[in-house]
């Protein structure tokens, strides 16, 4: 399995593994909402956790098409399920893989990125913090999403239609935490309920997932 | 090592092959011979356990069988080194030297799969069965696009196989000059089912 | 005798189209009658004075929209334990319906928020629990059409369907914790005691039960139409079998 984890890191850092293209988005989308909401910085102040929770969910997003697609197109897909691993830990290590190479750097670019919204001084540690523990949601429910596509041509956009309502309630509870800690209220509720999610996505999810590649192999 | 006892597959919710039997003892090879689109591929997803039998039973050991798809499975950024060690470890760690040299890969070891010719890929890729362990190959089109001289490497590597009590299914139409049985599958091709089978005609 | 027999494509067609001519009458009378009578002949209310009567195409709808899901999760539960065809086709079958009801739910529900709320739409729990399920649906409609081979299509789909269900009702928690809302409370409850008053609430159930059987009828329509476009799909599989 961890033979696994590294083939996919080294994957994602050697050329044209797309390690950065996720966190650039990030960057691009965040740089583009005070262009189209106005420059007023009270505006960008309020929306600022929102936006930086919105700007990880489509970076997340758009990286998933990726994930099984191109192990799907060179057959090694075909190969690793007939190796000795179970095809849930395949998926989960893939996960973890994705969200170390996607999530993760998200994480730790939003406080940056934070400081062009204007985000206010006591929002910095829950943003980050909700990210932290919201994101792996998001990478093992693409996963599943992943799996589902796999075999299609041009899956990107359904996998997108498909992923999407997967991810309201993560997005709520992730975003409400984030904009309640930079406004000063209590977080607890919607970090507890974030991790729960998580927690639950990262236990259950992989078996769904592991049905689904099954029925897209055969 | 392998039974099949009258195994039906299915292509995309149709049947392509009914009634197929045979069985494998160790240190045999098993030749699998039909025209296009005869089921050659899918018989060997089957066997591999990717997809569920229509019918019929498989009797062995998944736990012995390495498959070799039609592609090659390699990840084109990584060496050849690192493409084998990953397939080793992930099939428990076994020595990657054997295969290196079995398939005349050491000048290439450090090159990146994506720079090598289809042929040199396609040595990598059957280099990948060696360090599994396993002793039940299958394999589908390995000879694709090998030179003369790599068939030989590769028929040799075979022989040994078989010599230590290893066994092979592979569908081919190179003749490798290996001892073993060639089953054509034409007789099995799979007629069409009655109309109204108890599911009211939906095949 | 057993229900298990209707997973039969004949049985389940031969059935269906017995009783689909008196479904369609029965549930065409219910829903005209109580449409009528609603519009009709009910008082105004006190308050929300005539525009409380498009509650009669409003809850209807609402009710359908979630109970599709429901039908369309236990159906696909049967396809993935029972693997009876008829059950993956009447999932596909109710999927559109059930995104039509959720449709005129939001819209009838947007006529009525107008004047009551002084808005056509705000991001009321209720509300957005419906557009969230209206998005559901478009990629469980989207999924099948996707998808070449049928039972590729009916597995992923059910699976997609037991996740979405699981997803669906944490987002409804979701969006209930997220803001509290205009929407008024449930109209028709059992244990409460400010119910809808008698004279709007039989016309509702009227329209209600119409709504019911339409949708029952509907169902089974358009799964025999998917029965029978799976057979000709099969038929010229058939063909070409055959010539090659």
């Amino acid at each position: 399995m961890s033979a696994l984890l590294l083939r996919d890191l080294r994957l994602a850092f050697r050329a044209g593994g797309g390690f950065g293209l996720g966190l650039a988005f990030f960057l691009i989308v965040t740089v583009m909402v005070p262009f189209s909401v106005g420059p007023n910085s009270a505006t960008l102040a309020v929306i600022a956790p929102g936006v930086l929770w919105l700007g990880a969910l489509l970076a997340c997003l758009l990286s998933l098409d990726r994930l099984l697609a191109l192990d799907w197109e060179d057959g090694s897909l075909d190969l690793l399920a007939t190796a000795p691993l179970p095809l849930e830990a395949v998926l989960s290590v893939k996960s973890l893989a994705h969200w170390l190479t996607t999530g993760l750097p998200l994480v730790l670019a939003a406080p940056v990125l934070g400081v062009l919204l204007n985000l206010p001084a006591g929002g910095y540690l829950w943003i980050t913090l909700s990210l932290l523990i919201g994101t792996p949601a998001l990478s093992v429910i693409g996963t599943f999403g992943a799996a589902l596509t796999v075999g299609l041509k041009r899956g990107g956009l359904l996998l997108s239609l498909l992923v999407m309502p997967l991810y309201v309630p993560t997005l709520i509870f992730g975003a409400e935490a984030a904009r309640r800690g930079a406004a000063g209220m209590a977080v607890e509720t919607p970090l507890l309920m974030l991790g729960g999610i998580t927690l639950g996505a990262i236990a259950l999810l992989p078996f769904a997932s592991a049905a689904v590649l099954r029925v897209n192999l055969r | 090592m392998i039974e099949v006892r009258d195994l039906s597959v299915s292509r995309a919710g149709f049947p392509v092959l009914e009634g197929v039997q045979f069985a494998l003892p160790a240190a045999t090879a098993l030749v699998l011979r039909g025209p296009n689109g005869i089921g050659k591929t899918t018989l060997l997803r089957t066997l591999a356990g990717l997809q569920p039998p229509l019918a019929g039973e498989i009797l062995g050991d998944p736990d012995d069988i390495a498959y070799a798809a039609h592609a090659d499975g390699l990840k084109l950024t990584l060496t050849v080194e690192e493409n084998l060690t990953f397939w080793a470890r992930v099939f428990g760690a076994h020595d990657i030297e054997p295969a290196i040299k079995a398939f005349n890969l050491a000048a290439l070891r450090t090159r990146a799969a994506g720079s090598l010719s289809a042929g040199q890929k396609r040595r990598l890729s059957l280099a990948r069965l060696m360090v599994t362990g396993r002793r039940l190959w299958i394999l589908d089109e390995p000879t694709v696009s090998l030179d003369a001289a790599s068939v030989q490497l590769f028929a040799a590597t075979i022989r040994a196989h078989l010599n230590a009590d290893g066994a092979a299914i592979m569908a081919t139409h190179i003749d490798l000059g290996i001892e073993g049985r060639v089953l054509d599958l034409t007789p099995f091709k799979a007629k069409l089912p009655a109309l109204d089978a108890d599911d009211g005609g939906f095949l | 005798m057993s229900i298990w027999e209707y997973a039969n494509p004949k049985k389940f067609l031969h059935t269906s189209e017995r009783v689909l001519p008196s479904l369609w009458v029965v549930s065409a009378v219910l829903i005209l009658g109580g449409l009528i009578w609603g519009f009709f002949f009910t008082p105004d209310d006190y308050r929300q004075g005539s525009t409380v009567k498009i509650i009669y195409l409003h809850v209807p709808a609402a009710l359908m929209a979630i109970n599709a899901w429901f039908m369309m999760l236990l159906a696909s539960l049967i396809w993935v334990i029972r693997r009876h065809h008829v059950s993956a086709l009447a999932a596909k079958a109710a999927a559109p319906v059930g995104i039509i009801m959720t449709l005129i739910a939001l819209i009838t529900g947007a006529i009525w928020g107008q004047p009551m709320w002084g808005t056509w739409w705000a991001w009321d729990p209720r509300l957005t629990s419906f557009l969230v399920l209206f998005l559901f649906y478009l990629g469980y409609i989207a999924l099948w059409e996707a998808i070449d081979n049928p039972d590729t299509a009916a597995d992923l789909t059910s699976i997609l369907c037991l996740v979405g269900s699981v997803f669906a009702v944490l987002s409804r928690y979701a969006v209930n914790f997220w803001n509290q809302g205009l929407h008024q409370g449930a109209s028709l409850s059992l244990d409460k005691e400010e119910n809808v008053a008698d004279v709007f609430a039989f016309p509702l159930y009227t329209c209600m039960a119409g709504f019911i059987l339409f949708f029952i009828a509907l169902v089974l329509y358009r799964t025999g139409t998917e029965i029978r476009a799976r057979r000709m799909k099969a038929l010229i599989a058939r063909e070409r079998m055959s010539d090659a």
